[in-house]
């Protein structure tokens, strides 16, 4: 792009070209300056740090008992929230861009709210609602239900703070799809529920994928509501992120470093397979 | 791309409303669904926005209002407002570079940056606080330095500054590299053809152009930066009135078995949080009218 606009400039101009190339290499030094300090040096200095006596240790840290019963139900968590916000994500997006009712705006902006709320925040408020001394915690408590400081708690705040990925990732595909080939499959007698499964699907799929799939990267850090909500108990209730705020807090710092660089490595795994799906996506439209 | 795309999201003043869908009568199965929809959402977010404001003002509206004036509510409001502003600045600053850089200059390692800028989304809050500990804190990479310049940086304002622009690093490059290159060059390449400098190019005829977008991008910086939490846990030491924010000052009321100033301070970042959520909202429209 750049290149092409050097090219217009008149032959005259030839010092305005170079301090425009001035410019741009100041430009970009800033730029890769910038990311170099605030990301790559603090990710180098926990992989030193975690890999610092070797692999042996380092597996030896992933798989002490408490940190691997917080990996797994780390895991476990955000696969159940992702699955869950899967299906209902994709149904809210499909109420809110196919039917008109009252409300339907509003519930079009509630959907942003968790990304505009500190997540201590909603974990506090999920306490003040669930927690056992209160109004609908006590209730569920005398039923034999228990979700603050327990796994139900973890998956409910994990709901709360994704549930605009899926959302937000489908609604625009849905929007920019053509009405003809659902109104043609009806015409032709398909049941909504066909309708749904072989036009609907196919077209949100890869929004649908990348959806779910930040969802899960998401789950997988979450900290904030977590950790007021969960009670953090080793081996039942502490998370991934939980266990490594516990590990600085008692200053193994190596066994801290060793659980993030695996949430990290998961993390940039899941970023680079959205980023190929976005790409292959965008592909197609590009050709034609 | 981390971030959901946003721009052709309908709007609710905007959006015009599904004509076929208008016209037709809804069926019962259709009901059903939209109801399971709105109980859904109703359930799980306005459930706990209407718990907090009744757990706040449960023991009356002058309790709220005294937890929330003591001194150490009132530093830890200024603290956060005061983190958020410099964190949004940095970030606006070096986010603009960084958008250009990318969206413009198309050089080997392009594709590598854009993935290192989405990292922060998907990094826990917690891990970033602790590669700062790993950098300042004791035995830290930088340690020696910062130690024979005498400044204190773990347990300290700057540790928590970097830890809030770290956090809230992508949302500026995210928002305003769509608009960048949806506005082209041609404009820009007629200013310096016509003798403009760089910066009355990018004064005049860049930034007027993607302005919306900018906004939209520095109203979620702002929104992440002022609600940060698990980074700055981290680094902060949390000294009440000295070092502790707002989300800090949450949680150890919580700790201290003072639930209803936790509660109230839990309302007021809920009720900041709500405002900047309708600056967005004007924000992403205008985006999208002028983009």
């Amino acid at each position: 792009m750049s290149a092409t606009s050097a090219d217009l400039r008149p032959a005259s101009s030839g010092t305005m070209a170079s301090r425009f190339a001035w410019g741009r290499w100041g430009l970009r030094g800033a730029a890769i300056s910038y990311l170099a300090v605030m990301i790559v040096l603090p990710l180098s200095a926990i992989f030193a740090r975690g890999f610092q006596d070797g692999l042996r240790p380092f597996w030896n840290d992933l798989t002490n008992p408490i940190a691997f019963a917080a990996l797994k139900l780390t895991l476990a968590v955000a696969l159940i929230t992702a699955v869950i916000n899967a299906v209902m994500g994709t149904l809210t997006a499909y109420v809110l861009v196919r039917y008109e009712f009252p409300g339907r705006g509003l519930l079009n902006g509630l959907v942003d709210m968790p990304f505009a709320i500190p997540t201590l925040v909603t974990g506090v408020m999920l306490v003040v609602l669930y927690g056992p001394q209160r109004t609908v915690g006590a209730w569920l408590e005398s039923h034999g239900i228990q979700i603050i400081f327990a796994t139900p708690g973890i998956v409910l705040a994990l709901l709360l703070v994704t549930y605009p990925f899926v959302v937000r990732a489908v609604q625009p595909v849905l929007m920019s799809m053509q009405k003809d080939q659902e109104e043609a499959a009806y015409t032709l007698g398909a049941t909504k529920w066909v309708t749904f499964y072989h036009i609907v699907l196919p077209a949100i799929a890869p929004a649908l994928v990348t959806g779910t799939l930040l969802n899960f990267a998401r789950a997988l850090g979450e900290f904030g509501s977590i950790v007021v909500v969960a009670g953090n108990i080793p081996m039942r209730t502490l998370t991934a992120p939980v266990h490594v705020l516990g590990q600085i807090e008692s200053e193994n710092v190596r066994g801290a470093s060793a659980v993030s660089i695996l949430l990290l490595a998961l993390s940039f795994i899941l970023i680079l397979t959205v980023d190929s799906i976005q790409r292959r996506k965008e592909a197609p439209d590009d050709a034609s | 791309m981390t971030h959901p795309d946003f721009s052709g999201v309908d709007r609710p003043g905007s959006a015009k409303p599904n004509p076929a869908a208008q016209r037709r009568r809804h069926t019962l199965a259709e009901w059903l669904l939209i109801g399971i929809v709105v109980l859904y959402a109703v359930a799980l977010l306005l459930g706990p926005l209407f718990a907090i404001a009744w757990g706040a003002l449960s023991e009356g509206v002058s309790v709220f209002v005294r937890e929330i004036t003591t001194d150490n509510a009132l530093s830890a409001l200024r603290l956060t407002l005061i983190m958020g502003a410099a964190a949004t600045a940095i970030n606006t600053v070096f986010g603009l570079c960084i958008a250009f850089v990318l969206a413009r200059h198309k050089f080997w390692g392009n594709r590598f940056i854009n993935g290192l800028v989405d990292l922060p989304f998907a990094v826990s809050p917690v891990i970033a606080g602790l590669m700062l500990i790993l950098l300042f804190g004791r035995n830290g990479w930088f340690t020696p330095i910062t130690e024979r310049l005498g400044i204190k940086m773990v347990f300290a304002w700057p540790a928590m500054l970097i830890a809030t622009a770290f956090v809230s690093l992508p949302f500026v490059i995210r928002e305003v590299i769509p608009v960048l290159t949806q506005a082209g060059t041609q404009q820009e390449s007629a200013a310096y053809t016509m003798g403009a400098s760089g910066w009355q190019t990018f004064w005049h005829v860049t930034l007027p152009s993607i302005r919306w977008g900018l906004l939209y991008g520095v109203s979620l910086t702002l929104a992440r930066a002022l609600g940060e939490f698990g980074a700055i846990l981290v680094v902060s030491g949390g000294v009440s009135g000295l070092t502790e924010t707002s989300t800090l000052f949450i949680f150890r009321s919580l700790d201290d078995r003072n639930p209803v100033a936790a509660y109230a301070m839990a309302m007021v970042l809920a009720l900041i949080s709500f405002s900047m959520l309708m600056l967005m909202e004007f924000f992403k429209k205008r985006t999208r009218e002028t983009g």
